[in-house]
């Protein structure tokens, strides 16, 4: 018996490889070096990682726009537009974050390269995800992904709130790991294989007379991910985690899991289960719904921001999953727009609840943000944008986010969808909107003190309200580019 | 056709005053003077504007100074305006109010980030008014929600957060069906016409849509509309809204943005779903009318002299949804008339009673009396107003109520006589009140109060001027908007009776 090595399309693999790549030599660096490494290094290495994984996604793209989508490593890995996309975002996020993480780290006293290292990883989780063909690279990205933050989430050893959370998401998410996997197991044992092409291709060519196999793996598959995405009713753990772990890793667990976990998603229902879009719709239809109004009602109850905003999120991944229900190239790529917005606008808003929060990453009562826009008005002025992005007002690019969604879903005939989705936002609307009058219309009490902006958490914040603002006057081009890179997704 | 540069600078205008007034912050009023310098660019601008106007553009369909950029293709959004007489007076009231509202309202000169708000307000009103296109007139609407929340949030009275949260979620909730209705929308004609995904006011109208959809459709906007404007029973944010909300702030909220509400129930509702007029025409008529009554009736209730005005406007934007449903071209001009009257009648009444609240901390009724004596002036600007909005002939309130029940008789007779009966009810809230609050003895701090100053009277000069104008001499204005409701009403009628 010989072994045959697939061919190996390194372009493909680069980002994941320079991120892993990065990872290992920041670990290797701050093991040999005599004095503990110094955090502007691992920031320096993080950044310079995050460029270069941008650049070569910019390499990418004129690969693809020139030959077409390919696959890779026999067809588990693959190169298109879609690809490329989410890549960037997860750079953009990994950047942000890491800067976010460089201040939080010279507060907190946490000053090792633990954080970067596993930051990095976490990342390359991410990056293999939104390239996954294959059910087992899915299930390896979200691994990886997943494993680091759920030591990222317990890193606070001060706290108790920390180890609670990282014990709490370590439980839920291995069991919702296993789900997964249990599920990819079915639907490999219902279509012969798992990569998502074969996959596609036997559903396409065969009739499956008794699909009770298939619905069920394709149903754990949809419990997996929707853990990861904390959709509804498998929402239960992201508020707990979502207050307990340190507030920068939070950042990332709203953005960088969401890019990833809702990229695989598109490409495992519409490109390997497309033929089954009249089965796994209804199922979406519902989820979007409970996503949706869970996230919405449940937060208007909240007084702890970071719980506010884990619900927040939960709405907002309902509104994602609206582009995945319709199944249509232009629901894909409305998610795409989505995700690819959201992350930057959720990272910079959790960088501004690290600066409220103070040393002991505490104070995330809504109270303690009495005032602060008269207080500080950049900064105050900067959350209020990103929340108002967040609710999804115009001028800011959640207005866009949510309308590509909108008009995706109205194209594919869900009015009555649409309509419970965005009438969830508007009760979401009041939740954000609490805490913008909080911000900007109470007095402060006497004696609060002034918060303090370290220069690289200023600029994540910038980045941020820049991507709210910038886009949200002019979104022409990054939808003509997310709309462009769904044609060239692989069918 | 004119250039579009005139409406670009009409929307650019009041953002960079905004900006200047940030930017003056630190000198003494400089923000407040840079704002007036502004407004009164913007307002007369908007009067150029209004002037130039020609109805009469060969294929233009009576629209002028238009232009139509396509900014982002995938979501369809253009930069597309135009101007015709359905928007003529609103463009005008928009700046009118502004000056208004800065130049009679003005504790809050010294803070610069009220007047930048009032003129991003200005402007994103002017965007809604211009807009050609479904989606830009959202975007517009939609963003006027920001600065009238930020000038009720943070400069309200006691229940500013309560009523700034009301409006604000009560508003958006109502947008979301319009949002809705209008991708809906947008995507038929796409699948009826193929090309590119397009909101143009003129490509949608030309969509052939199912009854029954066209009725959901008009029923979606009718909400977002009816909120805005407020139509009974969706008017209960607008009462505490206008009461809590700063001088400046019930301006604007009450004389401006309640138009929008009336404005898009014609352009939209009307003018893109005319085919579902047969279905709900009798429905919102009714609506109307219950408005009239009962805005009228529980004013006749009310202990201060806000809420008066904030439920007196509920009627009176009952008699414009009258008009603008009657199917009437009389009416609906009547109605457009009526939406620039009672924006400039509200606005004087807001401002006298901002002169009675800084004077004497209060609009509640119980607190003042007999005010006639020591505030001769102020009681005969009172009057004036009032009576214009009473609908006394002579004065512009009557042309315009006039309009509107004479055309809805010709259609809808029994509805028009029952909304007659408010014309008698608001006569009878306003000269109660006038009388509670002018006649009698003065006692108390109410002894020595003191008259209109110089200023305050300059500021009543305008709403004087144009409520006894358009009274006695209404036909050049009339004139100029007509060939536009002929037009609409037209399309209306033959979408119903095809």
């Amino acid at each position: 018996m010989s072994l045959t090595v697939p061919s190996i399309h390194y372009l493909a693999l680069l980002p994941v490889l320079t991120t892993f790549g990065a990872a290992v030599v920041l670990m290797v660096m701050s093991a040999l070096a005599p004095r503990p490494l110094r955090p502007a290094a691992s920031l320096a290495v993080v950044l310079a990682t995050c460029v270069a994984v941008v650049v070569e996604a910019a390499v990418q793209w004129s690969y693809v726009a020139d030959h077409g989508a390919t696959t890779t490593v026999a067809h588990a890995v693959v190169l298109d537009g879609f690809a490329v996309v989410g890549t960037v975002a997860v750079a953009v996020a990994l950047g942000l974050s890491a800067l976010v993480v460089f201040d939080w780290g010279a507060r907190a006293r946490v000053l090792g390269a633990e954080v970067p290292v596993l930051a990095l990883a976490s990342s390359a989780g991410a990056l293999l995800m939104v390239q996954a063909n294959d059910l087992i690279v899915v299930f390896l990205g979200l691994e990886t992904l997943s494993l680091g933050l759920y030591v990222l989430a317990g890193f606070d050893r001060h706290r108790t709130g920390s180890s609670e959370a990282a014990l709490k998401y370590f439980l839920l998410g291995g069991f919702a790991s296993a789900i997964f996997i249990y599920g990819a197991a079915l639907v490999y044992g219902a279509t012969g294989s798992t990569n998502l092409s074969s996959i596609a291709y036997f559903l396409g060519t065969n009739v499956v007379l008794r699909p009770g196999l298939l619905y069920a793996g394709g149903a754990l598959l949809l419990v997996g991910f929707g853990f990861k995405v904390a959709a509804a009713p498998f929402h239960q753990w992201s508020p707990d985690v979502y207050q307990g772990s340190p507030t920068p890793v939070t950042g990332m667990m709203a953005s960088i899991v969401k890019v990833g976990a809702f990229l695989a998603l598109v490409r495992v229902l519409v490109s390997a289960l497309g033929t089954q879009l009249d089965t796994w719709r209804p199922i979406l239809y519902a989820l979007v719904i409970a996503t949706c109004v869970v996230g919405a009602v449940l937060g208007l109850a909240q007084r702890d921001v970071k719980r506010l905003l884990a619900y927040s999120s939960i709405n907002q991944a309902g509104f994602m999953l609206l582009g995945v229900w319709t199944g249509s190239a232009s629901g894909a790529a409305g998610t795409l727009f989505y995700v690819l917005t959201y992350a930057p606008v959720v990272v910079a808003t959790f960088a501004v609840v690290t600066l409220v929060g103070g040393v002991g990453d505490s104070r995330h009562a809504i109270d303690g943000y009495r005032g602060l826009a008269r207080r500080q008005p950049w900064l105050g002025g900067a959350l209020v944008v990103l929340l108002l992005s967040q609710l999804g007002a115009p001028l800011t690019v959640g207005f866009y986010a949510k309308y590509a969604v909108l008009s995706a879903t109205l194209a594919s005939g869900g009015g009555a969808l649409a309509l419970v989705a965005l009438l969830s936002a508007a009760i979401a609307a009041a939740f954000y909107l609490r805490w913008v009058m909080v911000l900007v219309a109470e007095d402060a009490e006497d004696g609060a003190e002034r918060v303090a902006v370290p220069r690289a958490t200023g600029l994540a914040i910038l980045a941020g309200v820049a991507v709210a603002l910038v886009f949200g006057v002019w979104p022409g081009p990054v939808a003509a580019w997310a709309q462009h890179a769904t044609l060239l997704f692989l069918p | 056709m004119h250039s579009s540069w005139y409406l670009a600078a009409l929307l650019v205008v009041p953002l960079l005053g905004a900006l200047g007034a940030l930017a003056a912050a630190r000198t003494r009023d400089g923000a407040y003077r840079v704002a007036v310098g502004a407004s009164v660019v913007e307002l007369a601008l908007s009067l150029v504007v209004a002037f130039l106007y020609d109805p009469h553009v060969p294929g233009a369909h009576t629209l002028d100074f238009a232009t139509r950029h396509v900014l982002a293709a995938p979501f369809g959004l253009a930069y597309d305006v135009g101007l015709d007489g359905i928007s003529l007076l609103l463009v005008v009231l928009t700046s009118l109010v502004l000056c208004l509202a800065l130049l009679g309202a003005r504790e809050r000169r010294r803070e610069p980030a009220f007047v930048a708000w009032m003129l991003v307000l200005t402007a994103c009103t002017m965007g809604s008014f211009l807009a050609q296109d479904g989606l830009e007139f959202f975007v517009f609407f939609e963003l006027t929600l920001v600065p009238s929340y930020f000038i009720v949030a943070e400069w309200g009275g006691a229940e500013r957060a309560r009523a700034a949260l009301k409006f604000f979620v009560y508003t958006f909730t109502g947008s979301a069906a319009l949002l809705v209705g209008l991708i809906y929308l947008a995507v038929a004609h796409q699948n009826q016409v193929g090309g590119p995904l397009t909101f143009a006011f003129s490509a949608l109208a030309a969509t052939t849509l199912s009854h029954g959809t066209a009725v959901w459709l008009f029923v979606a906007f009718a909400v977002a509309f009816a909120v805005k404007s407020p139509i009974w029973p969706l008017h209960t944010w607008s009462p505490l809204a206008y009461a809590e909300a700063p001088t400046g702030g019930s301006i604007e909220l009450s004389a401006l943005l309640a138009k929008l509400g009336s404005y898009g129930l014609l352009r939209l509702a009307v003018g893109l779903v005319p085919l579902a007029l047969v279905d709900v025409r009798p429905v919102l008529l009714t609506l109307a009318v219950i408005g009239v009554l009962y805005g009228s009736f529980v004013a006749c209730a009310t202990p201060d002299l806000k809420r008066l005005v904030a439920y007196s406007s509920v009627a009176q934007m009952g008699f414009v949804t009258l008009g603008v449903m009657s199917g009437s071209a009389i009416a609906t001009e009547g109605a457009l008339l009526l939406m620039f009257n009672h924006g400039v009648i509200t606005a004087g009444f807001f401002l006298l009673i901002g002169f009675i609240e800084r004077r004497r901390a209060s609009y509640q009724i119980g607190d003042l009396t007999g005010l006639q004596g020591p505030a001769p002036v102020l009681a005969a600007l009172f009057t004036v107003v009032m009576m214009a909005s009473i609908g006394l002939p002579g004065l512009s309130g009557f042309v315009s109520e006039y309009l509107i029940l004479i055309g809805t008789f010709a259609t809808h007779a029994w509805w028009a006589a029952f909304a007659t009966l408010g014309v008698l009810a608001s006569a009878a809230y306003l000269l109660w009140a006038f009388q509670r609050v002018f006649h009698g003895r003065a006692q108390g701090p109410n002894e020595h109060l003191e008259d209109a100053r110089p200023a305050e009277r300059w500021v009543m000069v305008p709403v004087v001027v144009l409520v006894v104008a358009l009274g006695v001499f209404p036909q050049p204005v009339l004139n100029r908007i007509a060939p536009s409701v002929n037009q609409l009403v037209a399309h209306e009628i033959s979408a119903v009776h095809p």
